[in-house]
């Protein structure tokens, strides 16, 4: 019993003594408090608009008839197309495509009008740029639906002029139709894909950095041994003292995007907000651990530990799957995605705050988190070995 | 001509002090070299090909089957289920097997021999923008093409085919996509990666370097020797060693990186080389500037590396210039990276030449006068301060 309460006290006095430490340095302040809303506030404003509207694109209206310019004005008024240029030729679209003026054109040939009359099937060609993915993807469907329209009016036209209803020529020119339901996001909201896990993931990335960051100042400052003498001799208390401090800080900034992403911006959370919360913390825990681990295995070269934490880190926003998947990569590189706290981060949300199924489906990627907590246990006979020998490597 | 040879030797004692620092060698060497192709292999594939799906036929006819074996063709999605119900397909889904549902009703045949209208539905796992992309482009394809054949065969009974055509499909269309024919996802977000990654490691390796400087020589940038005490000399030194070094990477950006993964490549060499001289250039006067900041060697990964990810979303590139609020335009312009990556994109990947890119070249050499100048004006400052501690350290 006097061993338990002498644990605690010496915890109690490495937290007392870390937040000290990190109350005079304003660095170390402004990035866990300052950055994280900082963050916040930039990827939802900048995807303010959930999908980007009105983006400028082209025509080359060489027919110039009532018909094409009918075409025209549907176009313009589809969301996310803004037909703010007229350019004579293709050269000349091409050459405003080039500067970076519009994304996309749209080319009607002369005579188009003509030609659709005459039933001699003519044909208009769009051009998008797919060296800006999202922009180009986006158009792309406007410009589809758009050619397809185009020939049904005319199909429907002749329809109709046979003696069939409107509804009967849609239903003839058109026997099956397709009907999207996209699950969890019905509004294609980009920030839900985004913002959400971007915010959290660079929460994890700070906590990657900083958990060697920490623990190497005692290094550094040529305080470990006065530190382990305060934890009891005993390693695994030393840490604990040093990180969990930090684990409750940012979990807090963690709860702080989720209250802002789930209550005030109203994202999709099937799951409620203290089991993502839940995920979030789990994530955090993992990746100190990770930082741990791998500071160990350093053996407390602080600036080997932190540059291997910052690679893996900004390695995790691609290797997370979320905006291009993991099963298009890489058959090594899938394999490799487990070892990414960011990644599990990113699949938990998706099974709770996105779909809201239980919990039970994504057992993996919960026992790789556990994984990942067990982790520096293996690495602390290497820390006591730098505890009483290593010095700082500049 | 003094000047000149004192120049040569700071360049020469920088040059000397980066490449026998392991960790500045790490990020301007190894991490330039090895993060490219590591991004080349995560993104191999350049786009989502056979999506797995389930298929639910509650139609069970020839008509249905066709269609699925049409879905199936697609490059896009693979039918890799067919379960009898939804609530089966849905558990599929949960267990990640499958990432869509297409659900055939049951009345789809009776519908079309009445002339109804009949509806597929398509449900998307939201997890990925791309699933339901893949998704609903390959049922929209699947039954456009279908609706051609049962239009052909009711509309117009005896007609000759080239009247079904064209009554079908009055009028035909092209699509074109320019500069990246795949759609590929490499050869969209590379560009803005690499750039990202030049202008990230020299303000990691600059500020990482700068911070050793100060722990050796008694918290002052500034490193022992009479010729460091020109602030003139010492920036411009200092951005030789580093600026010369980053341009043999950005030479291995174009040449190599491009090749082995076969990004677009339409841009000049020459074009692609005076371009990258003042992105580099204002990319290391940046980060000396910055460096004037970092007291700890390690500090600077505490403050730059989180940057790459906003800085990723504000170039223009993953999300479109267009839609950046106006706001966050400016603060980009702060950064060479958001001038850079759209001036590589348009020269490397649609090729551009320098004229073309006239307002982003404009614009580096811009912020490479003004970061000079601060280079210059901060080191001035911390050599005043070092000169004054030395003379009260002789003068007590």
């Amino acid at each position: 019993m006097t061993k338990k309460t002498s644990i605690l006290q010496r915890l109690l006095t490495l937290w007392r003594r870390e937040l000290k430490l990190f109350s005079r340095r304003p660095l170390m302040l402004a990035l866990l408090f300052v950055a994280p809303i900082i963050l916040i506030v930039f990827f939802t404003s900048l995807m303010q608009d959930g999908l980007p509207t009105n983006l400028p694109a082209g025509i080359i209206d060489e027919d110039d008839t009532q018909m094409t310019r009918q075409l025209v004005r549907t176009l313009d008024a589809m969301e996310n197309t803004d037909l703010r240029y007229r350019y004579a030729s293709f050269s000349e679209a091409r050459a405003a495509m080039q500067r970076g003026e519009i994304y996309a054109f749209l080319h009607i040939p002369a005579g188009t009008t003509e030609r659709a009359l005459a039933q001699r099937q003519p044909r208009i060609a769009f051009y998008t740029n797919e060296s800006y993915f999202v922009a180009g993807a986006l158009l792309m469907r406007d410009m589809r639906t758009l050619s397809e329209l185009a020939g049904m009016a005319i199909t429907r036209q002749t329809l109709t002029a046979r003696g069939m209803t409107d509804a009967d020529a849609m239903t003839a020119v058109r026997p099956i139709a397709i009907e999207a339901h996209p699950i969890g996001n019905p509004m294609l909201d980009y920030s839900v894909y985004l913002s959400n896990v971007v915010v959290p993931g660079c929460i994890l990335l700070f906590v990657l950095i900083f958990t060697p960051y920490t623990i190497g100042l005692e290094w550094k400052n040529g305080t470990q041994r006065d530190t382990y003498e305060l934890a009891g001799q005993s390693t695994l208390t030393m840490l604990a003292g040093k990180l969990l401090p930090q684990t409750v800080l940012f979990s807090l900034m963690m709860l702080l995007c989720d209250v802002i992403f789930y209550k005030i911006l109203e994202f999709p959370c099937q799951s409620g907000i203290m089991a993502i919360w839940g995920v979030g913390v789990l994530c955090i825990v993992a990746a100190q651990a990770f930082g741990t681990f791998i500071f160990g295995l350093m053996q407390g070269n602080m600036r080997m530990a932190m540059s291997v934490c910052s690679l893996w880190g900004v390695l995790s926003f691609s290797i997370s799957g979320l905006s291009f998947p993991v099963m298009a990569m890489h058959p090594m590189i899938q394999a490799f995605s487990w070892l990414f706290p960011l990644r599990h981060y990113y699949l938990l949300y998706v099974n709770q705050a996105l779909h809201g199924y239980s919990i039970a489906y994504a057992w993996p990627s919960v026992a790789s988190l556990i994984g990942f907590i067990l982790l520096p246990l293996i690495t602390l006979p290497l820390y006591r070995r730098a505890i009483l020998h290593a010095k700082y490597h500049s | 001509m003094n000047n000149l040879r004192n120049i040569l030797l700071i360049w020469w004692s920088d040059l000397r002090d980066m490449l026998r620092d392991q960790g500045v060698v790490l990020f301007v060497i190894a991490v330039p070299l090895a993060y490219p192709l590591l991004y080349a292999l995560i993104y191999d594939n350049e786009t989502t090909r056979d999506v797995p799906v389930a298929v639910v036929d509650y139609s069970q006819s020839q008509l249905s089957r066709q269609f699925i074996r049409m879905l199936d063709a697609t490059a896009d999605v693979a039918v890799v289920a067919r379960p009898a119900t939804m609530a089966e397909a849905e558990e599929l889904n949960r267990r990640s097997e499958v990432y869509g549902i297409v659900a055939i009703p049951q009345d789809l045949n009776e519908r079309i021999l009445k002339g109804e209208q009949a509806i597929i539905g398509v449900y998307s796992d939201m997890a990925g923008l791309l699933y339901y992309k893949a998704l609903l482009l390959a049922a929209t394809d699947a039954s456009l093409e279908l609706n051609k054949r049962l239009k052909i065969e009711r509309l117009i009974p005896g007609g000759t085919s080239q009247q079904q055509q064209i009554t079908t499909q009055p009028i035909d269309y092209d699509y074109v996509t320019l500069y990246n024919p795949q759609s590929g996802f490499a050869s969209f977000l590379m560009p803005a990666v690499l750039i990202l990654i030049l202008q990230q490691t020299l303000l990691l390796g600059i500020g990482m370097s700068n911070g050793g400087v100060r722990e050796r020589f008694g918290g002052f940038g500034i490193k022992s020797g009479h010729v460091f005490h020109n602030a003139f000399n010492a920036v411009i030194g200092k951005a030789l060693a580093y600026s010369g070094l980053y341009l043999i990477l950005a030479a291995y950006m174009f040449i190599v990186v491009t090749r082995i993964f076969t990004l677009p490549q339409l841009g000049d060499f020459g074009d692609y080389m005076l371009f990258m001289l003042p992105f580099l250039l204002a990319s290391t006067f940046m980060a000396i500037t910055l460096s004037t900041f970092i007291y700890r060697r390690e500090d600077c990964m505490l403050l730059f590396v989180f940057m790459s990810v906003p800085l990723l979303f504000i170039s223009g590139i993953s999300w479109p210039g267009a839609s950046v609020p106006e706001f966050w335009k400016w603060i980009g312009r702060i950064f060479p990276s958001t001038f850079a990556a759209n001036g590589y994109v348009r020269i490397n990947s649609m090729g551009a030449d320098l004229a073309d890119v006239r307002s982003e070249y404009i614009g580096l050499w811009i912020q490479t006068g003004i970061y000079f100048m601060t280079s210059v004006v901060l080191y001035r400052r911390e050599l005043r301060r070092k000169l004054k501690v030395a003379t009260k350290q002789i003068l007590p």
